[in-house]
């Protein structure tokens, strides 16, 4: 790793340098970071860069490598591209040249990249397949998605596309393959592309290469992060373990084939990572209620136990009411709130008609990505189909102990008629808090009991007016994703910002304790908003018992619960 | 006297997307859902009907078609009394898939299991792959009942249990002794259940 980082760095350097003094002359204050954001070059941590700015290495560059290694790499890349051209029956015929004359242009862009900024060309690689695209009658409805994800195998096969079919857009992944190949084969990994209106990032995984095209102006570390949901997702239904053989036995193997029926799988994660705060945030929303309740729900799933089982979770109106855990496995591992989102979503994007009880497993890659559960997925309120219980045991032959367990809760909820209150349950109102002019907020609080051994929680009330359309809720998301992103740079982290927009004031405020964003009405002055959050800090300690909970309930099934 | 309870476990299987799941859909509850979502890991549900003088509660599991579920299966055909193995009559490759089946079942399945061939979608028969006539002939070569079906049309739903029930071994009925004797209190649930086929 050293080696490389020493044979690359003249390269890096003179691309900061160029890049920076260019953005200086244009007099841009927050140059720096967009530098770096500009050129994001992999397996250098940016601290490491910086510090290589420093240093007189231009002597060390030799002009005449690049070319060579350009050479090299088109070998490389051209090959890359015929695997995808032989291996798809109805790729498009004219794909090869089309992959060639990307490669020029790519080549072109690599040689002025000491002097200019890496710019749209590139960026645009994969929306400019418009050969292609043009005989598509969506065409243009097609580019003007907010955000493209796109998952490929290394041997450039197309395993998903959240938009049109992978079959069309195999060439179109043949160059994405063929800039990974690329950049890889000079030692290196590519991890995105900026232009004015597009960030690309690529990430690989194993033998998976995810790459997505968004216009939303998010950072780069949270289209990574959405990235890596996509492929959590794909290593739950598949784990990690059997991609990678998978892959090692057959590297033009086409996964479609084992993920076939499960795009809305895929299709559904994306959309709640647009729409739900929960991915953002890392942590998990729930259902406020009572805590007394709360504690007899948690009791309910106490008492229904059966051997292997390790985790009993009630969720409602996709929010999670309780969750009991077995208590030798927490010891072992805490359940991540990225796994119990994918299960969330799982659960919404399977057909799950009213009286079916579903076994299927279910591997939670946070907590080992190799492994299978096998999860019990049940509604206990048909035809609503609101409540929804999820049982996860280790023994695959577990169903009809399982459905027992399932049994008796429902039971036990009937006797304390829990549905109804269930049912009663809603979230909040921002009003309830009683601060005037604060919209809405996100609060993630650090300082749970017994925190490191529960999922993190967040809490927010209702998106109400003016929020309550879908564009404004999108608007209002994409503020605080902005904020987010600033707070969580990775170069300059920052503790609180205060925000004031067109329509809006945001402050945000990360502390040890808490991280929270709110949102006030533009007029609001700083020592009112300060002042406001003080008040919001308070109403959210006084209801934390019905917010959050508090203590997850424990039990002990079997000591020999075995991890299959 | 009490209606003698016998329970069947029935297992689907075929292909993803020939129309397993809405098959159980209409059974069970009578709907169809043109947009459901592809199974995963496999949905049990539960349905009893009345046959002759007998009440047969069927335990049906309803797995996912799609391959990365298919070492599964033997969890489910294990202990079944029957297999209704789906086809969509517009695809020739799910008829591949259903031979495939039929050969896993022989080799590994429960030797008295009683296997269903099920062609769905016989509602677009303008856009048949598969011949009726060659289905059947493949279904009474490994003497399976045979069906073609439209869950969407509720066409021949309740009859491939039916069938099912008529084929089943008659194992129990001796034992119970019970003739003719029907339990009033179901009876009106029996009989709309039986309506609607």
């Amino acid at each position: 790793m050293n080696e490389m980082e020493t044979m690359d760095s003249p390269v890096i350097t003179s691309l900061h340098q160029g890049d920076e003094n260019e953005m200086q002359s244009e007099n841009d204050l927050d140059s720096i970071t967009e530098v770096e954001d500009l050129v994001t070059l992999p397996r250098i941590e940016r601290g490491k860069e910086r510090k290589l700015l420093d240093l007189p290495s231009e002597d060390n560059l030799n002009p005449n490598h690049l070319p060579v290694d350009i050479q090299k790499d088109d070998a490389v890349v051209f090959d890359a591209s015929e695997t995808v051209n032989t291996s798809e029956d109805n790729a498009h015929e004219d794909s090869g040249e089309f992959v060639v004359a990307m490669l020029a242009r790519g080549t072109l862009e690599e040689q002025g990249v000491c002097t200019k900024r890496i710019s749209s060309p590139l960026s645009e690689t994969p929306l400019e397949a418009s050969s292609h695209w043009d005989e598509d009658v969506t065409a243009e409805s097609w580019r003007q998605h907010r955000k493209h994800v796109f998952v490929l195998s290394e041997a450039g096969k197309p395993i998903y596309s959240r938009y049109g079919s992978e079959e069309a857009l195999s060439s179109t992944m043949g160059v994405m393959m063929a800039l990974v190949s690329f950049i890889q084969s000079g030692d290196n990994v590519i991890r995105s592309v900026y232009s004015d209106e597009h960030t690309v990032v690529f990430m690989q995984q194993g033998p998976l290469v995810l790459v997505s095209v968004s216009s939303t102006h998010q950072s780069e570390q949270q289209l990574r992060n959405e990235l890596l949901y996509v492929y959590n997702q794909i290593v739950s239904m598949l784990t990690q373990a059997s991609i990678t053989r998978i892959f090692e036995h057959k590297k033009n193997y086409d996964l479609r084939r084992l993920l076939a029926g499960s795009e809305k799988i895929l299709d559904g994660l994306l959309n709640l990572v647009d729409f739900d705060p929960s991915f953002l945030l890392s942590a998990v929303h729930c259902l406020p209620i009572a805590s007394s309740f709360r504690d007899s729900l948690s009791q309910i799933l106490q008492k229904a136990i059966t051997p292997n089982l390790v985790f009993s979770i009630l969720i409602a109106k996709n929010q999670l009411l309780t969750i009991a855990q077995e208590r030798m496995v927490i010891e072992d591992a805490k359940l991540d709130p990225a796994d119990l989102h994918l299960l969330l979503n799982l659960i919404g994007a399977s057909s799950a008609f009213q009286a079916g009880e579903i076994w299927t497993p279910i591997c939670l890659p946070s907590f080992n990505p190799d492994c299978y559960f096998y999860a019990y997925i049940s509604y206990l309120d048909p035809p609503e189909c609101t409540v929804c219980l999820l049982l996860l045991s280790t023994d695959n032959e577990a169903f009809y102990a399982v459905a027992e367990c399932k049994r008796k809760i429902e039971e036990a909820m009937q006797a304390q008629n829990a549905l109804t209150s269930i049912a009663k349950a809603q979230s909040y109102s921002v009003s309830q808090v009683g601060v005037s002019d604060l919209r809405h907020f996100m609060y993630k609080p650090f300082d749970v009991p017994d925190n490191h051994h529960q999922l993190t929680q967040f809490t927010s009330p209702e998106m109400e007016a003016p929020y309550d359309s879908e564009e404004e809720k999108m608007r209002l998301l994409d503020l605080y994703r902005d904020v987010h992103g600033r707070i969580h740079n990775t170069a300059r982290p920052l503790k609180l910002i205060y925000h004031v927009a067109a329509r809006e004031t945001l402050l945000a405020w990360v502390t040890t304790k808490f991280e929270l964003y709110t949102c006030f009405s533009p007029l609001v002055t700083k020592s009112y908003a300060i002042n406001a959050i003080t008040k919001l800090l308070r109403w959210v300690k006084k209801e934390e018992d019905r917010l959050f909970i508090r203590y997850p309930p424990k039990y002990s099934t079997t000591p020999n619960a075995s991890k299959s | 006297m009490k209606m003698s309870l016998r329970e069947l476990k029935v297992c689907l299987l075929g292909d993803t997307g020939v129309g397993k799941s809405s098959i159980v859909c209409r059974f069970v509850e009578d709907s169809f859902d043109p947009n459901i979502n592809p199974t995963i890991g496999a949905s049990f549900m539960t349905k009893t009907v009345q046959y002759q003088n007998e009440l047969h509660k069927f335990l049906i599991w309803d797995t996912a078609g799609q391959e990365r579920f298919r070492a599964l299966a033997p969890m489910y055909y294990r202990g079944s009394a029957a297999a209704i193995i789906v086809y969509d009559i517009t695809k020739e490759e799910s008829f591949l898939t259903l031979k495939n089946w039929v050969k896993e079942l022989h080799q590994h399945g429960p030797s008295n299991i009683v296997v269903a061939i099920a062609g769905d979608k016989c509602d677009v028969s303008d856009a048949r792959e598969v011949l009726e006539k060659d289905a059947k002939d493949y279904a009474d070569s490994i003497h399976a009942i045979f069906v073609e079906t439209s869950a969407k049309n509720a066409i021949n739903i309740n009859e491939i249990f039916t069938e099912i029930s008529q084929k089943i071994p008659l194992l129990e009925r001796s034992e119970t002794g019970v003739r003719g004797l029907k339990l009033r209190r179901e009876q009106s649930d029996l009989t709309r259940e039986r309506t609607c086929c």
